[in-house]
């Protein structure tokens, strides 16, 4: 017999500050925030290969998601970064819109972003890795103190992140096939669920899907449209790790048609969408082809994005296919569309379905109610969207750190960030489909911009430990080079004799006598490079200014009106954040509240008169009598 | 204004009726006490078992001693005013009772109410929306019967309705708008800037619909700003007291001797004048006097009604003339009225029938054809727009919320002509859509709430 040094297994793991379960974007962002403010982290996945997997579409940003890509930079998480060095495309969405809508997009290597935030994780000091199923959380005294693995083991910590996607009880399918999993070739996890669901949280099903992935040495793109990146491509992250590609994959664009729908229809007995099979209710705004088909009938082609899955892959991604049908029908279709007649499949597409928590059991730090030091991130809160998952991702990282540190809370406001709208909509809304960010959501839409989102947040990110002093001291460097930059441009007065020329081109009126380039700015159709092209003193002026800080002064002049009429409406709507209610107010001794706005008030405590005005179920009335009462 | 909870819980009292002498006065009391506070002192039936909307005869007594004998009318919660339990005693119109009463109530358990706590009560309990809430306000503080219906149709949400109606369609059009923001990238198709030009143009019509009610609103609350013209000593004085049937401007023969303005409301027929009698509008050397004369001119123009008054014996056609062609110049509604018909030269009485057939002739003095002159200012006003129902804004508060939510729609539409992103003109909408939203409540600040309820006076 040899002698075995009996070791217990406790000794292979420390009592870890956060445990981060699930290394998908919400995941990846919690760890990574949480050690680099200091804890000690254990990020946990079932699969140490799929760390950060794109599931969907290999694309971060577009409309709203770009912004908040931008604003978990400008705090210090790293979506941002990884995107920047994965990317193979960049688009700046919606350029003849105003600033407030310009939207940062990239196409990705979907291996390259994988790999990119596995060693970005490997890197940063703190952070542990155990790859195993979890399969329930430890619990004292209503206080989350660990986690309990499927080999059994149990692993302590002080506080618990849950970001566990599309995995709990997850299930996937293909027409008339069910298949166990949380991606496919990927398991489900069991446990969690039932669980939480024990210790009186309410669950609930949602569902999302995917298109099918072809062979791209099997289409024909010269039936369809080449889809370029843009000529002067940007990127996400404000610092200098990155920078903008040099060369660039092209996206095509082509059209389903009526012989393509006819051909889907003929699945759609088989349907799960149609025949009662998918319980979970999918987003309206991202609709299967079948859902299209069904909705807007009187619409006879809808169109594909054909996406390239990396620099070097074939395999593509047929954005606007999303579909659950049989793969039969799948392929079937597909191949009726212009360019795809020799399509080979790689992979169908399939729905998904998977238990999530209605986010109103949760507080603003994203902990819930009903457990401390237990947090919620990602596609469990009921969201769809890597950007919108990594986002809560980093506030429930950070939050999870500085509860644990014994810190302030960590809250962003509307006001403040995209990020501050998202949480504030889950936990006061709820949401009833996957919740997905629009630039529509956020009354500020003017302020919260892609170009100013470090001048908004890496000061607060800063405070907290997490933005680094390189990228504070890079804004305020923009700051006040901006400032500088608009006192001069105020200043500056062009001439008649240097300009008209140049006005006269641009269709707007001429000048009589020298005019400041402030005044020249506050017109529609005159930017600082028109400008620059007209007067030569101008020009050399203007060169020693970077990119960001010209953009950033000619938006402040040049939408200032605009600007302040949004800052008004901010103060004004402040004074009812600024509105407090004790936490211990009792709502349900207030008979002339409404039923509902009683129970949901109840329920979700707000901290303001602000809070309590984006509940849903709670009426204006009922808003009104609170004020009374509150008194002021 | 703030209350704590246990403060809500409470019964309160106050007089409901004016404080000085009348017949009657009202003493009202609300809240969960309210009947067994008052059967403790009422001796007749026992109120505590009696129906909702019944009115009770009896005695309010302090141990043996009858104070007065009342009628007591019972609102069971929550068919009443305030949706508690509310007792409405009719008393005797003396201080002395009523003070005895309220005091006899508050040794009983009731409370003294605070200024406008009845109606907060009202509004808190859910009986009104904030706008309905003002209304009462309104109502409480109109003394015709225009404004009273304007009011009341205020009251009963019919403000609010066309505002509601107003926003629903702003925030459809916002929400296209946002749309095209959102999906501007993707495949989705939108309503065209043309349509939405319409929209927006539609919007402000009844914008300015509204906005020009208030002129009309004001004048339903604060009367219709009437001036009496005419050259010193035609009888203005006279008319005005003849009109008020009490002496408040001094009346003499001297020309010139009202020298300064005396207002004062008369009720014709359901609609409040302000009668302003004023000095004369010859030239005039006398200081004091073209004080007045000049004040007149600016006060003629703010006018809605002017009655030119002149003296037949002391007027000829010349002047009238002259006179009337000044007035048409000043752009304001006006009745020729001759006066002192009874002393006048028949010729000239029928020259002017000829002339001016719209003549109006009286004698303020002898109090003659009054009643015609009263019609005839009722005809002028058109009193239909006050009573066909429509929507008319009284309330300050909501005019300048509707001020700012015309300004804010002329922003959309300048952003239309300069074809400026949408992301910008969706600004403009969501700041109507919040001025708007300040009129009926659904947005709430508490500056707004603050004040809502200081109008009210104690009772109501």
């Amino acid at each position: 017999m040899f002698h075995v040094e009996h070791l217990n297994y406790k000794d292979m793991f420390p009592e870890y500050d956060v445990i981060v379960v699930g290394a998908g974007h919400a995941g990846c962002e919690a760890a990574h925030a949480a050690a680099k403010m200091g804890s000690s982290v254990l990020l946990c996945t079932m699969n140490m290969n799929t760390i950060a997997q794109m599931s969907c579409n290999p694309a971060m940003g577009g409309v709203a998601k770009g912004q908040i890509v931008r604003e978990i930079d400008a705090l210090g998480g790293l979506s941002g970064i990884i995107a920047d060095k994965s990317m193979i495309q960049f688009r700046m969405l919606n350029r003849s819109k105003g600033p407030a809508m310009w939207s940062p997009r990239t196409q990705n290597d979907r291996m390259k972003f994988a790999e990119e935030w596995r060693l970005a994780l490997e890197q940063t000091s703190g952070v542990d890795f155990w790859q195993e199923m979890i399969t329930g959380l430890l619990i004292k005294d209503r206080r989350a103190v660990g986690v309990r693995t499927g080999m059994g083991l149990e692993i302590n910590a002080k506080s618990v992140v849950l970001t566990n996607g599309t995995f709990l009880n997850g299930i996937i399918h293909i027409g008339e096939k069910q298949l166990g999993g949380g991606r496919t070739g990927e398991a489900a996890a069991k446990g969690i669920t039932e669980q939480l669901v024990q210790l009186g949280f309410e669950s609930g099903r949602m569902k999302t899907g995917t298109p099918p992935r072809v062979d791209g040495r099997s289409l024909d793109y010269s039936k369809m449209e080449v889809q370029y990146g843009d000529e002067n491509p940007e990127k996400f992250s404000y610092t200098d790790q990155t920078s903008p590609l040099k060369h660039q994959h092209n996206c095509w664009i082509t059209y389903t048609n009526k012989s393509v729908h006819e051909t889907l229809e003929t699945g759609f007995d088989r349907s799960p969408m149609f025949n009662g099979r998918i319980q979970g209710l999918g987003p309206r705004y991202c609709p299967s082809i079948e859902d299209k088909i069904n909705r807007f009938a009187e619409r006879d082609r809808h169109q594909i994005f054909v996406e390239p899955e990396g620099w070097n892959t074939v395999e593509m991604y047929v954005n606007g296919f999303s579909t659950s049908l049989p793969e039969d029908v799948q392929y079937a279709a597909i191949r009726k569309i212009a360019g795809f007649e020799n399509a080979k499949m790689f992979r169908p597409g399939y729905a998904i379905e998977y238990d999530y928590f209605p986010p109103t059991q949760l507080k603003l730090t994203l902990e819930t109610h009903l457990i401390e030091h237990l947090f919620f991130a990602g596609q469990i809160n009921g969201t769809t969207g890597y950007e919108e998952a990594a986002a809560q991702g980093l506030i429930a990282g950070i939050n999870a750190s500085q509860k644990v540190q014994e810190k302030d809370p960590f809250l962003l406001k509307r006001s403040e960030a995209y990020i501050g709208v998202l949480v504030d909509d889950l936990i006061n809304k709820g949401t009833e489909e996957p919740y997905r960010m629009f630039t529509s959501r956020a009354e500020f839409r003017l302020l919260l911009r892609q170009d100013n989102a470090d001048l908004r947040l890496t000061r607060l990110g800063h405070q907290v430990g997490l933005a680094d002093d390189i990228r504070l001291e890079k804004v305020l460097d923009k700051q006040s080079e901006t400032n500088d930059l608009i006192e001069k441009l105020k200043q500056m007065k062009l001439s008649p004799e240097s300009i008209n020329n140049g006005l006269e081109n641009l269709d707007t009126a001429t000048i009589k006598e020298k005019i400041s380039v402030e005044k020249l700015l506050k017109r529609p159709h005159v930017g600082i490079l028109d400008l620059v092209t007209m007067d030569k003193d101008f020009k050399s002026f203007i060169s020693p200014f970077s990119k960001e800080v010209i953009e950033q002064a000619e938006i402040t002049i040049k939408y200032e009106s605009y600007i302040e009429k949004e800052k008004m409406m901010v103060d004004k709507i402040n004074n009812m954040e600024n509105f407090r209610i004790p936490s211990k107010f009792d709502y349900l001794a207030i008979p002339a509240l409404s039923a509902e706005g009683k129970q949901k008030l109840h329920k979700v405590k707000p901290e303001t008169l602000g809070q309590a005005s984006r509940i849903s179920g709670v009426s204006p009335a009922d808003l009104s009598i609170l004020t009374v009462y509150l008194g002021r | 204004m703030s209350f704590s909870l246990a403060e809500k819980a409470d019964t309160i009292v106050a007089l409901a009726t004016p404080q000085g002498v009348g017949a009657i006065a009202v003493i009202r009391l609300s809240g969960q006490e309210a009947i067994h506070i008052c059967n403790a002192i009422f001796y007749g039936k026992d109120l505590t078992n009696q129906q909702s909307h019944t009115i009770h005869f009896g005695t309010i007594r302090d141990e043996e001693r009858i104070i007065d004998e009342v009628l007591v009318s019972l609102f069971i919660a929550p068919k009443s005013f305030t949706k508690e339990n509310v007792v409405e005693i009719s008393t005797h119109g003396s201080s002395y009772i009523v003070n005895q009463v309220i005091k006899l109530l508050i040794r009983h358990g009731a409370r003294p109410a605070k200024p406008g706590e009845f109606t907060q009560r009202a509004f808190l309990n859910g009986q009104f929306d904030l706008a309905q809430a003002e209304a009462v306000a309104d109502l409480i503080h109109s003394d015709s019967e225009t404004s009273h219906q304007a009011a009341i149709h205020q009251m009963r949400g019919g403000f609010s309705g066309e505002i509601a109606k107003l926003r629903t369609e702003l925030i459809h059009f916002a929400s296209m708008i946002e749309l095209e923001l959102d999906f501007g990238e993707e495949d989705v198709e939108f309503a065209s800037r043309s349509d939405l030009r319409v929209l927006v143009e539609k919007l402000m019509r009844v914008v300015e619909e509204l906005i020009s009610s208030f002129d009309l609103g004001n004048v339903i609350k604060n009367g219709v700003p009437t001036v009496i013209a005419g050259k010193p000593n035609a009888g203005k004085s006279t008319l005005l007291n003849a009109l008020l049937n009490e002496e408040k401007a001094i009346v003499s023969e001297i020309a010139g001797t009202t020298r300064d303005f005396i207002e004062d409301e008369i009720n014709i027929g359901g609609v409040i004048f302000r009668f302003i009698d004023t000095a004369g509008l010859r030239e005039t050397t006398d200081v004091i006097e073209s004080i007045g004369v000049s004040r007149t001119q600016e006060k003629m123009k703010t006018a809605s009604l002017i009655l030119y008054l002149f003296d037949l014996g002391d007027t000829d056609m010349e002047e009238i003339n002259r006179d009337i062609l000044k007035l048409e110049a000043l752009g304001v509604p006006f009745l020729k009225v001759a006066n002192k018909i009874d002393k006048a030269d028949p010729v000239f009485v029928k020259a002017l029938k000829a002339k001016h057939p719209d003549t109006i002739f009286i004698s303020a003095g002898k109090k003659e054809n009054l009643d015609l002159l009263k019609d005839r200012i009722l005809e002028l006003v058109n009193l239909d727009q006050f009573r066909t129902g429509n929507t008319i804004v009284t309330n300050i508060r909501h005019y300048d919320s509707l001020i700012k939510t015309r300004q804010s729609l002329l922003d959309v539409l300048e952003g239309l002509d300069n074809q400026i992103s949408n992301d910008f003109m969706a600004m403009d909408i969501r700041r109507s859509l919040h001025y708007l939203g300040e009129i009926t409540g659904e947005i709430t600040t508490d500056d707004l709430l603050a004040n809502i309820f200081s109008k009210f006076c104690i009772g109501k």
